[in-house]
């Protein structure tokens, strides 16, 4: 590593060419994509003049279409317009069950997975995510005039591992290049927090439609760190249009309510909520079930109705702040996110309890679309000082069953990734040669309470007596809060085989037979990928390597420098051809050459690092 | 591997957070794999293996009884992962009458005043344990490390009566 990095601001190696880069905010019930252009981040429209996209897809009997379009096929095809999809990203079909009598669509289970029958075949989560996120990444592409290089999607900071791997399979499958998954309410302090520069710590207060998080963030000299996170997933601003519905049948006396009468009561609860954040008093009048209503809401008789709500947004406030070590009054900033912090009670609940005025000066529906787009432009290249740098924690715990179906914590919630801890396993049995382990995230004791990741089963443990062997699992999660296990046995220095099976994910192989089984990608397509991937790869090596080379050649020996020349000339010739495997065995070779040299670079850069900041001190 | 020569400081028990602190975001800026979003697949690879080794430097420095193990690894104790009974009967007593009074908050007539008291306490003796295993470590002769060992082991018991305090604690308020 190292190779590109070194490279100090200013002096990259490579001519410098402004590359196309987006941010998504895939919602669940709308959808964005924003870009920075001439140094300002906005969101992008499509050809019909929108930004916000519903997350809506309908398998059409000739086409398959999605936001808008979808949305107004809806009634007339509910059984296969798809809409919520998010809610059942990387999650297991029986966990889905309860869902399953709100959803217009038919569910059923693919291998243990939730998925949907459509016209079109059964389509699962991510193949229905891809349809979104493809949509949208053209909307950029018309805009901006050209094929993107990489793309940042937010990811809601409780999704779970196999919820972001989900997320990021649907990318792949989409053919896009994700740079990172962010966290949304990051992505939102990301977009204030640039614009002002301010320092402290911030409070990142999400009400969506159905779910509410809050974040703890600190911001300092440039970097980003999330310092806790918490919130509720079963909680949010359809919850004021509830209670409002509430009052109004207590007012009507009609409680029976058909499907139609109910959607009539809920338009009308809505429409109150919102003339209700610019009034004191809102009227009704509308017809359900062939009654007509008409009165009077006052913002104190909302303000009771949805007080209890915004109370328990503000004990989950009050927990993330302890998880985080810190009191109300040491949060500088609070920045407000999703549609529901427009109702004025939950801005003065948040600032009374924060002792701050709230930041509401950018749309809380765009917001994290816009920081998307913002660490999108710097992860892409196109910022020569690299001054903002994000930390982030995993959401939740990761741990291993152990007897008696408990849970071992393994690496603790709010860890900084990203994260490597090994734990170490001896066999309870004479000649044991296989040991199955089981992965699970969450905070709670039993395994049954947890979600279950993976099951692995290792395999080839050379025969001894019981105890004798002893088996290190490594778990490395990476800076997207994504996991992976390797394993070894310690003693004989054996790598133990693992076959992998994600609870509620696919497989390499799975998302591999996705790509080259769907319409839009015929195999001849998905040759010409894995050779352009390729190709890509072996562009990002020359350029490393040759960097490298041109900064600290003086690092290795003529020898040395001989082989690496002769590797890279190599490269660069098989590059220009079109054989796959070849320009994967040239960089595979280059690695191999240079990996040492890396290592030696990486030990100068570290003095360098700490030496340069020495003399900042001074 | 050796934790202090990461970040080129002293290996020393009483270390300076501040600068430990401006030295983890310094590596951190060099090496996040944000950093290397664009860059090769082993390049990449090896950023995320240099953060998490920081990450877990960081970790392991910034708490006192973390702090103190790892010291103690590096002069060959080795305690972290132990399996040991204390045969110390005032520590013990000790112990148990701290967790009579843990047991008695939720029925006591304040629970407020009675987790401040016990807070109090705990904190009281934590100190006077932590100073004990400052002196012993700086002192790093062979008797000095065990008895830094033995001060770490009883430290833990302390830290965990403190969890379960604020457990209480929030279990109260909700």
């Amino acid at each position: 590593m190292a190779l590109l990095q070194i490279a100090e601001p200013g002096q990259s190696a490579a001519p410098h060419h402004h590359k196309l880069a987006a941010g998504i905010d895939l919602g669940t019930t709308n959808s964005l994509v924003a870009a920075v252009r001439s140094g300002q981040a906005n969101t992008l429209h499509n050809a019909a003049g929108n930004d916000m996209i519903p997350s809506v897809v309908r398998y059409g009997p000739d086409k398959t279409e999605v936001g808008q379009d979808a949305v107004a096929a809806a009634a007339a095809d509910a059984s296969n317009t798809i809409f919520s999809i998010k809610r059942l990203m990387g999650k297991g079909y029986a966990e889905t069950q309860p869902l399953a009598e709100l959803l217009p669509y038919q569910l059923v289970d693919q291998g243990g997975l939730a998925a949907v029958a459509t016209r079109a075949g059964v389509k699962n989560p991510v193949e229905v995510s891809a349809e979104i996120l493809a949509t949208l990444a053209d909307t950029a592409s018309q805009v901006l005039g050209g094929e993107l290089n990489g793309v940042v999607i937010t990811v809601p900071a409780y999704f779970d591992d196999a919820q972001r791997q989900a997320t990021k399979d649907a990318a792949r499958l989409a053919g896009l290049n994700v740079l990172r998954l962010l966290n949304e309410p990051t992505a939102a302090a990301l977009a204030y927090g640039l614009d002002s520069g301010q320092e402290g710590v911030i409070a990142v207060y999400d009400l969506g439609g159905g779910t509410f998080d809050i974040s703890i963030l600190r911001l300092k000299r440039g970097v980003f760190e999330v310092l806790a996170t918490g919130g509720d997933s079963a909680l949010g601003g359809d919850d004021f249009d509830q209670a409002i519905v509430g009052w109004l049948q207590q007012q009507s006396g009609q409680h029976q309510l058909s499907h139609t009468g109910r959607r009539q009561y809920l338009t009308a609860a809505r429409k109150l909520k919102e003339q209700l954040t610019d009034n004191d008093t809102a009227d009704y009048s509308f017809i359900a079930d062939e009654q007509k209503l008409s009165g009077t809401l006052s913002r104190a008789e909302f303000e009771q109705l949805g007080g209890a709500l915004v109370k328990k947004t503000i004990r989950s406030c009050r927990q993330v702040l302890r998880d985080a070590d810190l009191t109300p009054d040491e949060v500088a900033k609070v920045v407000m996110v999703g549609g529901s912090t427009r109702v004025p009670l939950v801005r003065s609940l948040v600032g009374q309890f924060f002792a701050t005025e709230p930041l509401t000066s950018i749309d809380p529906d765009k917001v994290v679309a816009l920081g998307a787009a913002i660490q999108a432009n710097v992860l892409v290249g196109n910022k020569a000082e690299h001054e903002t740098l994000l930390l982030d924690v995993i959401p939740l715990s990761l741990g291993l069953e152990t007897m008696g179906g408990l849970t071992e914590k393994v690496i603790p919630r709010n860890t900084v990734i990203p994260v490597a801890r090994a734990q170490e396993f001896t066999t309870f049995k004479d000649g044991q040669t296989a040991m199955a382990i089981h992965v699970l995230q969450g905070e709670r004791e039993l395994v049954e309470d947890c979600r279950s990741l993976a099951r692995f089963e290792l395999r080839g443990i050379p025969p001894m007596p019981a105890g004798g062997a002893h088996i290190k699992v490594t778990f490395q999660v990476d800076a997207d809060g994504l996991l992976n296990v390797s394993a070894e046995e310690k003693s004989t220095g054996v790598a133990a085989g693992i076959q992998v099976k994600p609870s509620y994910g696919l497989t390499d192989d799975q998302v591999a037979a996705m790509i080259s089984g769907s319409m839009q990608h015929a195999r001849q397509d998905m040759q010409q990928r894995l050779l352009r991937e390729q190709q890509v790869e072996a562009d990002r090596v020359l350029e490393a390597v040759g960097a490298a080379l041109a900064q600290d050649g003086v690092l290795l020996d003529p020898q040395e420098l001989a082989e690496i020349k002769s590797a890279l000339a190599t490269l660069a010739q098989v590059r220009q051809q079109d054989d796959t495997a070849a320009i994967k065995a040239a960089i595979e070779h280059t690695n191999t050459l240079t990996d040492d040299f890396a290592a030696r670079r990486m030990d100068k850069s570290i003095r360098q690092a700490l030496q340069g900041h020495k003399v900042d001190e001074v | 591997m050796n934790y202090f020569q990461l970040f080129d400081l002293p290996a020393t028990f009483e270390l300076d957070l501040t600068e430990l602190g401006s030295r983890y975001l310094a590596l951190q800026r060099k090496f996040h794999p944000d950093n290397y979003a664009a860059a090769s697949n082993r390049d990449r690879l090896m950023s995320v293996q240099q953060t998490a080794n920081i990450n877990d430097a960081y970790h392991s420095l910034k708490q006192p009884l973390l702090r103190a193990e790892h010291l103690l690894a590096l002069r060959g104790l080795k305690i972290s992962h132990e399996q040991r009974s204390f045969t110390d009967p005032v520590f013990l007593m000790q112990q148990m009458e701290l967790r009579e009074q843990l047991e008695e908050i939720s029925t006591s007539e304040d629970p407020d005043d009675a987790i401040m008291a016990v807070e109090q306490q705990l904190q009281q003796q934590r100190k006077v344990l932590l100073k004990q295993l400052a002196a012993a470590l700086e002192a790093n002769t062979a008797e000095q490390n065990q008895q830094a060992a033995e001060l770490v082991r009883k430290l833990k018991f302390f830290f965990k009566l403190q969890h379960e305090l604020e457990l209480i604690e929030q279990q109260l308020q909700d």
